[in-house]
């Protein structure tokens, strides 16, 4: 018989290998913890591990399953599958790459490119074209606008900061030179909620890959969403530094790729489940889709109301906008859009640009209210 | 390490201490609260607002016979708020003092400026200076994460380092209990250093044993029907489902007034101590008050 370091570190393994958060210093805790229960009853062994080796609710179901598999001697199977994901490595033209020599003439075309590209639809784009519109749009500046902090920076107007002033007031030996203070900024929050559906489809990419960019220049400020039927939070996928990597993380992660519309559900859980407990509040609010709802479109328009009670800017986005002759007849587009500070379109190089101006604070198209 | 003040050999044991001070809890939290007086660890709770996470770290004070020092999270909350702060109008006081009273030995009172009894010791600084004690760091989700920089040194080392008076240490660690509502991730570094426990609703027999534990008035019927009302809105599609907080404060309401059983009537005029959101009043009574208390 194994002894008991062994056992539980194997089991650890075991976990790990399932994706489990189980690094050296939680297995340290769990072998700690079983050494104060008894390590002959199973129920004791599974909270010993379950307490250290776990991060949150979603790792507890792994937990189960690895604990079952493990302990009966069986292999873990392994985790579901992701789908395959074809990955294309954005290429920019390379001088002295491929059919022509000149290189300075390619560096021309390069740059003409991109104006080129900046207007076209990017649901109707080539491969190659598309690689380069994705690295484009990795390099997209999309930090979030600011807003006035609890805390405050010294500044030379505004208030009298009484501490700072007390303090200097000492060093002085009590000649009074008053110091000011004023609020510091911080960005404020920002969630993208991304219509993975089937007719969002030729720009789900680019809209996820614009939500990576903004997840980059924004930090820990940024949630991204995916909606389809089931909404799927992709914050965690999207912190890979590596686009593709991200969208790679991103597509195994969304079950509902190319599915139908529920948004009005969605969104309700998105308020239940995050929006009404602060993630909505005060922050900057992205929905990228086509709004055409499967469901209830009354339901949409409540949800969009929730959403804008507790938001402090809501931005739709629509790639089908830009197309000659849209009108907003949809029953869900014609029942969000009351509720939406900004309507634009998100569906080029140059859209997504004036996207990120959006939520920065600088308005390019705006609506009358 | 260990703490003072603990005389539970199993979690079996501390199981029923809680439960005399009226917490009933199950395997996982009896060994989670086992564990983390044991070996000296945070216990880091999460789970639906409602399910006594609060609560049990008050109970856990009271079966340790320890004060409960409370730090509540919000945003922006800093060290000045959390771990000491310079008492300035007392400092200026006693030098305006010395200076009256013609002190003219200036360094020993400079020294005298940053005395121990100048310091306002805030939640973290307290806990660490009275022993035993039970640290509350409630829903420390809400706090920015630069703060849980800071949380995670003083729950590592049990710490404070003032610059200018030296390092404070902790004669027994505090017992700590970090509860956290899940609105954002918080750190992996801070979880690492915890024990993670997430609280579940309870099961129907349990919810009725906790109400009749909490509330000794109420009839065993009432009891059972409210825990089954409370059951069947967690099942819907709320807002806000009730948590075990929210089915205490209904029957407690029912008591008041003098009720014996849940029937429609008096479920409509006190649905406001379980639901409280309008949304979900609606869609209850949208629904049927009879659907929801049929059957035993």
């Amino acid at each position: 018989m194994r002894d008991v370091t062994e056992t539980m570190v194997g089991f650890a393994r075991t976990l790990r290998a399932a994706g489990g958060p189980a690094d050296p210093q939680r297995v340290q805790t769990m072998l700690e913890a079983v050494g104060h229960l008894d390590v002959l009853d199973p129920g004791d062994v599974y909270w010993a591990g379950r307490l250290a080796l776990c991060a949150g609710p979603a790792d507890i179901e792994r937990y189960d399953r690895c604990f079952a598999a493990y302990f009966s001697g069986a292999t873990p199977r392994p985790g579901r599958k992701a789908p395959p994901v074809v990955v294309r490595r954005a290429a920019s033209p390379r001088p002295g790459d491929g059919e022509g020599g000149d290189g300075r003439a390619l560096r021309s075309a390069a740059s003409s490119t991109v104006e080129v590209l900046r207007d076209r639809d990017v649901g109707r784009l080539t491969a190659a074209e598309r690689a380069e519109v994705a690295r484009l749009i990795a390099v997209l500046d999309a930090g979030a606008e600011h807003r006035p902090s609890r805390r405050f920076a010294p500044a030379p107007g505004g208030r009298i900061d009484p501490a700072r002033t007390v303090r200097e007031t000492l060093r002085r030996g009590g000649e009074i030179a008053p110091l000011r203070r004023t609020r510091r900024t911080r960005p404020r929050r920002v969630v993208i909620i991304v219509d993975v559906s089937g007719s969002m489809s030729p720009y789900a990419d680019a809209l996820l890959r614009f939500a990576h960019a903004a997840a980059r220049s924004g930090g820990r400020g940024v949630e991204v969403f995916s909606a389809g039927t089931r909404l799927t939070r992709l914050t965690r996928e999207l912190r890979f530094r590596d686009p593709d990597a991200a969208m790679a993380a991103a597509s195994a992660a969304i079950p509902d790729w190319s599915g139908g519309t529920r948004l009005g559900e969605e969104l309700e859980e998105f308020l239940d489940r995050f929006g009404q407990r602060g993630l909505a509040r005060g922050a900057i609010v992205v929905v990228a889709s086509d709004g055409w709802e499967r469901g209830d479109a009354a339901l949409l328009g409540e949800q969009m109301a929730r959403l804008r009670r507790l938001a402090h800017r809501v931005i739709w986005a629509n790639p089908h906008r830009a197309r000659p002759g849209y009108a907003p007849l949809t029953a869900g587009m014609a029942a969000a859009l009351p509720h939406v500070d900004d309507f634009t379109s998100g569906h080029s190089l140059g859209a997504l640009a004036a996207l990120a101006h959006l939520i920065k604070g600088r308005p390019h198209a705006r609506r009358p209210r | 390490m260990g703490h003072t003040g603990l005389n539970a050999a199993s979690p079996d044991e501390l199981a029923g201490l809680l439960e005399r001070h009226a917490y009933l809890t199950d395997d996982g939290l009896a060994t989670a609260c086992f564990l983390a007086l044991r070996m000296g660890r945070p216990l880091f709770l999460e789970g639906e607002a409602g399910v006594g996470k609060t609560e049990l770290a008050k109970t856990l004070a009271r079966v340790l016979g320890a004060p409960l020092i409370r730090l509540q999270c919000h945003e922006g909350l800093d060290a000045s708020q959390a771990l000491y702060d310079w008492d300035f109008p007392r400092q200026l006081l006693h030098l305006r003092a010395a200076e009256a009273a013609g002190v003219a030995d200036v360094a020993r009172l400079e020294g005298e400026l940053y005395d121990r009894r100048f310091l306002l010791a805030r939640p973290l600084l307290q806990a660490l200076e009275t022993s035993p004690s039970v640290l509350l760091v409630d829903e420390v989700d809400r706090a920015d994460d630069e703060f849980e920089a800071f949380l995670l040194e003083v729950l590592s080392d049990f710490t404070i380092t003032v610059p200018e008076l030296g390092t404070i240490r902790a004669e027994a660690p505090p017992v700590v209990v970090v509860t956290s509502n899940r609105t954002r991730e918080v750190h992996d570094a801070l979880k690492r250093r915890c024990l993670y426990h997430w609280l579940e609703h309870p099961s129907f027999e349990r919810e009725v044993a906790i109400i009749r534990r909490r509330l000794p008035d109420a009839a065993e019927r009432l009891a059972g029907r409210v825990a089954r009302a409370a059951q069947r809105l967690r099942e819907r599609d709320l807002l806000k489902p009730p948590g075990v907080a929210e089915t205490i404060d209904w029957t407690e309401a029912l008591v008041a007034l003098g009720a014996r059983d849940l029937d429609p009537g008096t479920a409509a005029v006190t649905l406001g101590a379980v639901l409280k959101y309008r949304e979900d009043q609606q869609r209850v009574l949208a629904g049927g008050l009879d659907a929801l208390l049929g059957g035993a």
